[in-house]
C-alpha cells in the first residue's frame, strides 16, 4: 500500500532523495578541485589576527564523506526509502514484525498449547504453568494490579476472595480477554444531591463496614441511600457481582476515608481494564487464566467442581 | 587609524553574566532531577515533581544558559569581526531583556504544569509569541551589523552564527503552530505521525542549529583567538557549512525509528544521518588542527583546553549519534539511557565546555581586566567539569546498554526474563554515578561564578574602540 495520497508525492520524494543525497558528492566533488597553496593564508584578515589557512581538505576526511554518500545510494537501492519503492531485499518493518512473530509462534506455540486444553483449575496447579504464568502476569498485569497482585488505589487486589466482576475460571478468562469497562455516575441516580446530603451518604456508607460514623448524619444518609445508590448498591449495600461493589466488606478500590468517599459520590468513578484477549491470544490468556484464579481468591463454579488434580478433559462441557 | 566609536560590549557583559547564573540553574535543577531518580521521595510537590521539573531543565541549560551564550558570544563576535559597532542598539537591549523574561516565564508556567507537550518547545502559546518577536529582533540586529560591515568578507563564524538565527526562527515558527483555547493552553496544529514529525524535524534540528551550528559559530571565533593561530582550512569550514546546515534538516525522522513513521521517511532519516558524520567532523578538525604548531600552549592554558576538550567531545558525539540512528543500533539503544548519555556528551561536553571557554576569554575583555581573577580556578573548573562528564556519559552507557539487553531478553518460552522494574532497579547504581558527575559538573559552575564575581569586583565595564580593517595584502 502507498504511502502517498498522489503518485506526485512518490515522484517529488524519489527525485529530492536522489538529488540531495548526489548532491552532497558533486559538491564536495567540485570543492576539492579548487586550488590550493598549503601552509598560505587566504590573505583576509579580521579583527587584528583572525586569519584562514588555504589548506586542501583532509583527503582521509574526504573519503569517509564520500564513503557515506555511496553506502546510502547502496541502502537506497536495497531497503524502502525512495518513495514507494521496496528496496531489493523486500524488507519492510511490518514483514520483520510479521516475521518475528511468526517464527515466536512456531517455537513457543506449542509450549502455551498444551497447557490450554487442560482445565484451568488443573492448570492453577501445575508448578510449570504457574512459573509461566507469573512471567506473563510481570510482563502484561504488574504495572496496574503490582507485581504481588495485590493491586492499588483504583486497581483492584486480585489475590484476595473479593471480586468485582466475579472470580470464576469463566469470570476471570472474560475480564482479562474483553477488559472492564465499569463507570459509578456522579451522584448515582438522584442528580440532584447536594453537599450536604452528599456527607450524610458518606457517613452511611462507612457505617455500612462498621467505620465510624456521625450517627445523625449516617441516619440521614440511610433514607437517601434508597434513591440515590440502592438500583446498583442493592438495598443492603452489598452489591452484585459485575454491576457494582460491596460497601460492606472491608474492601475499597478507592479508599474508605470520608474525604475520599464523598469524592466519590460527587464525582463519580471511571475505570477501565484493557482488553488482552486480541493481543495475547487463547494460549497465553488461558495461563494467565490460572495463574490468577490460582492466586488465592478463585471461585469454583456454581455446579460441584472436581479436585484440582482431576484429568484435563475431566468437564469440557462446562466451559463455554 | 582608530575611530571614536566603541563596540557595544554592554549586551554582550549582560548575556555573559546571564550565562553563568542560569548555567548554574539549569544544572542544579538537572542535579535536582538526577537526585529524583535516586530517591523517588525527592518528589516532594508536584510543582517540584521530576515531571515538570524535566522540561525546566532541558529549557533552562538550552535556552537559558546555551541562549545566554550565543547571544553575548555572537553579539561580541559579530562586531569585531564586522568592525561595525552592533546595529540598533535598543532592540539588542530588548533581545536582552527579553530573553531574561522569557526564561523567567518558563521556570514560572513549567513547574505550574502549563506545556504544550512538544520536547524542547514546551512553553505555551503568549511565550511562543515572545520567542518570536526577540528572535526577529536578534536576526536584525544580527543581519543589520554585517550589513553595515567595514570589510568585504564575512568571517566564517557569522556564517555559522547566521545559519543558526534564520533556522532556528523558522524551526519555531513551524513547531510551535497550535490552536490556542485557552490563554493556558492550546493544541498542535498537526496530529498523529504528522506531529510527532513535525517535532522531531525541530527536535533533531534544535540539536543541529541551536546547539551545534551557534557553537561551532563561537568555536571558529574563539578558538583561533585563544589559540593566537589561524583557522586550519578555510575550504574545510566552507564544505562542512553547507554540508552540515543542509544534512541536519533530514535527520529528524531517526528519532521515531520503529513507529508508525513511513519506512521510506525512517531510512531517509537515517542515511542522511550517516551522511552528516563527515561534515560535524568537519568541524572538529577545523578547530583541533588549528592548534597544530602551538600544542605546547594546551599545557598551562586551561581556557583553550576548554576549548579543545570540548571539541573531542563534540566528535565523539557526532560519531555516536550516526551510530545510533542505523535501525539495527538504534533497536537496542531507543528509550534507553544510552541516549541521556549521548545528549549529555554533546550538550556538556561540546556546549557546555565550549560556552564556558568562550566566557572565560570574554569576562576579563568586558570588565577591563587582563585575565580572569584566577587562573588556578580555571584549572581547577576543567578538571572538575571534565571528571564530572566522564562520570556521567560513561554510566549512562553501561546503564543504556544494561538496560536494552534486559528490555529484549526471553526465557526458553518466550516470555521476557525480566519484568520492567527490574531493570529500573539494576539501574539505580548507574543513577548514582550520574548524580555524582553532574555534582560535579555544577560544582565547576559554581567555581566559575565565583571566579567571575572576583574579576568583575576589581574592574570596571569598558566598551573597546572600534579597529579599523588590517589594510589588504
Amino acid at each position: 500500500m502507498s504511502d502517498f495520497v498522489s503518485g506526485f508525492w512518490n515522484i517529488y520524494v524519489v527525485s529530492i532523495v536522489l538529488v540531495s543525497v548526489i548532491g552532497c558528492g558533486v559538491f564536495l566533488w567540485m570543492q576539492s578541485t579548487a586550488t590550493h597553496v598549503e601552509g598560505a593564508t587566504t590573505g583576509h584578515v579580521w579583527d587584528e589576527d583572525l586569519q584562514e589557512f588555504s589548506n586542501p581538505l583532509p583527503s582521509w576526511w574526504r573519503w569517509l564523506f564520500y564513503i557515506t554518500i555511496v553506502f546510502s545510494l547502496f541502502y537506497l537501492a536495497m531497503y524502502p526509502g525512495l518513495g514507494n519503492y521496496q528496496g531489493q531485499f523486500k524488507w519492510s518493518s511490518a514483514g520483520q514484525y510479521d516475521g518475528e512473530m511468526k517464527k515466536a509462534d512456531d517455537q513457543y506455540g506449542p509450549i502455551f498449547k498444551k497447557f490450554q486444553s487442560q482445565d484451568v483449575q488443573a492448570v492453577a496447579v501445575n508448578s510449570e504453568a504457574k512459573e509461566m504464568g507469573q512471567r506473563l502476569f510481570l510482563t502484561y498485569c504488574s504495572q496496574c494490579h503490582g507485581s504481588d497482585a495485590k493491586g492499588a488505589r483504583g486497581f483492584p487486589n486480585l489475590a484476595d476472595g473479593d471480586w468485582l466482576f466475579g472470580g470464576t475460571p469463566e469470570q476471570i478468562k472474560e475480564s482479562i480477554t474483553k477488559g472492564r469497562d465499569a463507570m459509578m455516575p456522579a451522584k448515582g441516580v438522584k442528580p440532584d444531591l447536594n453537599g450536604d446530603q452528599i456527607k450524610d451518604l458518606a457517613s452511611y456508607v462507612r457505617s455500612l463496614s462498621g467505620l465510624t460514623s456521625d450517627s445523625i448524619r449516617a441516619q440521614r444518609g440511610k433514607e437517601l441511600f434508597a434513591p440515590a445508590c440502592a438500583a446498583c448498591h442493592g438495598p443492603d449495600g452489598k452489591g452484585m457481582v459485575g454491576v457494582a461493589p460491596n460497601l460492606a466488606d472491608k474492601v475499597w478500590l478507592y479508599g474508605s476515608s470520608e474525604e475520599t468517599i464523598t469524592e466519590t459520590i460527587t464525582k463519580g468513578r471511571t475505570n477501565r481494564m484493557p482488553a488482552f484477549g486480541e493481543f495475547l491470544g487463547d494460549a497465553k490468556v488461558h495461563l494467565l487464566t490460572a495463574y490468577v484464579y490460582g492466586l488465592g481468591g478463585g471461585v469454583q463454579a456454581a455446579a460441584p467442581a472436581p479436585a484440582p488434580v482431576a484429568p484435563a478433559e475431566a468437564m469440557p462441557a462446562e466451559r463455554k | 587609524m582608530q575611530s571614536q566609536a566603541t563596540y557595544n560590549y554592554k549586551v554582550v557583559r549582560q548575556f555573559a553574566v546571564m550565562t553563568v547564573i542560569w548555567g548554574i540553574v539549569g544544572m542544579l535543577v538537572g542535579v535536582i532531577i538526577a537526585a529524583q531518580l535516586v530517591w523517588p521521595e525527592l518528589n516532594v510537590h508536584e510543582w517540584l515533581s521530576y515531571g515538570r521539573l524535566r522540561p525546566l531543565h532541558t529549557n533552562a541549560v538550552i535556552f537559558a544558559f546555551g541562549g545566554c551564550a550565543l547571544f553575548a558570544t555572537s553579539y561580541f563576535a559579530v562586531q569585531r569581526t564586522s568592525h561595525a559597532p552592533l546595529f540598533a542598539p535598543g532592540l539588542a537591549a530588548f533581545t536582552f531583556w527579553g530573553w531574561q523574561l522569557i526564561i523567567v516565564l518558563a521556570a514560572v508556567s513549567l513547574p505550574l504544569g502549563l506545556t504544550s507537550g512538544k520536547e524542547y518547545a514546551e512553553l505555551e502559546w503568549p511565550i511562543d509569541i515572545l520567542i518570536t518577536l526577540v528572535w526577529v529582533s536578534y536576526a536584525v540586529v544580527f543581519f543589520g551589523t554585517i550589513a553595515k560591515r567595514t570589510i568585504s568578507h564575512i568571517y566564517v563564524a557569522n556564517w555559522f552564527f547566521g545559519g543558526f538565527i534564520l533556522t532556528v526562527a523558522v524551526l519555531h515558527l513551524v513547531n510551535s503552530a497550535a490552536i490556542p483555547v485557552t490563554l493556558f493552553k492550546s493544541y498542535s496544529a498537526y496530529a498523529g505521525v504528522q506531529d510527532a514529525m513535525v517535532q522531531w524535524w525541530y527536535g533533531h534540528n534544535a540539536v543541529g542549529f541551536f546547539l551545534t551550528a551557534g557553537f561551532l559559530g563561537m568555536m571558529y571565533y574563539f578558538v583561533p583567538k585563544q589559540a593566537g593561530r589561524p583557522v586550519y582550512s578555510y575550504r574545510l569550514s566552507v564544505v562542512h557549512f553547507w554540508a552540515l546546515i543542509f544534512t541536519y534538516m533530514w535527520a529528524g525522522p531517526h528519532h521515531l525509528h520503529f513507529t508508525a513513521l513511513p519506512d521510506w521517511t525512517q531510512s531517509v532519516g537515517m542515511i542522511f544521518s550517516l551522511i552528516l558524520l563527515a561534515p560535524s567532523w568537519g568541524g572538529m578538525i577545523n578547530g583541533i588542527m588549528t592548534l597544530s604548531g602551538a600544542w605546547h600552549k594546551l599545557r598551562d592554558d586551561p581556557i583553550l583546553k576548554f576549548m579543545i576538550t570540548s571539541l573531542s567531545f563534540y566528535g565523539m558525539s557526532t560519531f555516536e549519534g550516526p551510530m545510533m540512528s542505523i535501525k539495527t543500533v538504534n533497536a537496542l539503544s531507543h528509550y534507553t539511557d544510552w541516549t541521556v548519555g549521548h545528549v549529555h556528551s554533546g550538550a556538556l561536553g561540546w556546549v557546555a565546555m565550549i560556552s564556558i571557554g568562550s566566557i572565560y576569554y570574554l569576562l576579563p575583555r568586558l570588565f577591563g581586566k587582563p585575565e580572569m581573577a584566577s587562573k588556578k580556578l580555571i584549572e581547577v573548573h576543567f578538571w572538575v567539569a571534565t571528571i564530572g562528564v566522564v562520570l556521567y556519559i560513561a554510566s549512562m552507557w553501561i546503564a543504556g546498554v544494561m538496560q536494552g539487553l534486559m528490555w529484549r531478553a526471553t526465557n526458553v518460552d518466550g516470555t521476557l526474563t525480566y519484568s520492567f522494574v527490574e531493570s529500573v532497579k539494576a539501574t539505580y547504581p548507574f543513577w548514582t554515578i550520574r548524580l555524582l558527575g553532574g555534582l560535579l559538573f555544577l560544582s565547576g559552575m559554581l567555581i566559575m561564578a565565583y571566579n567571575m564575581f572576583l574579576t568583575m569586583a576589581g574592574g570596571k565595564a569598558v566598551n573597546a574602540p572600534v579597529l579599523a580593517p588590517a589594510a589588504a595584502h
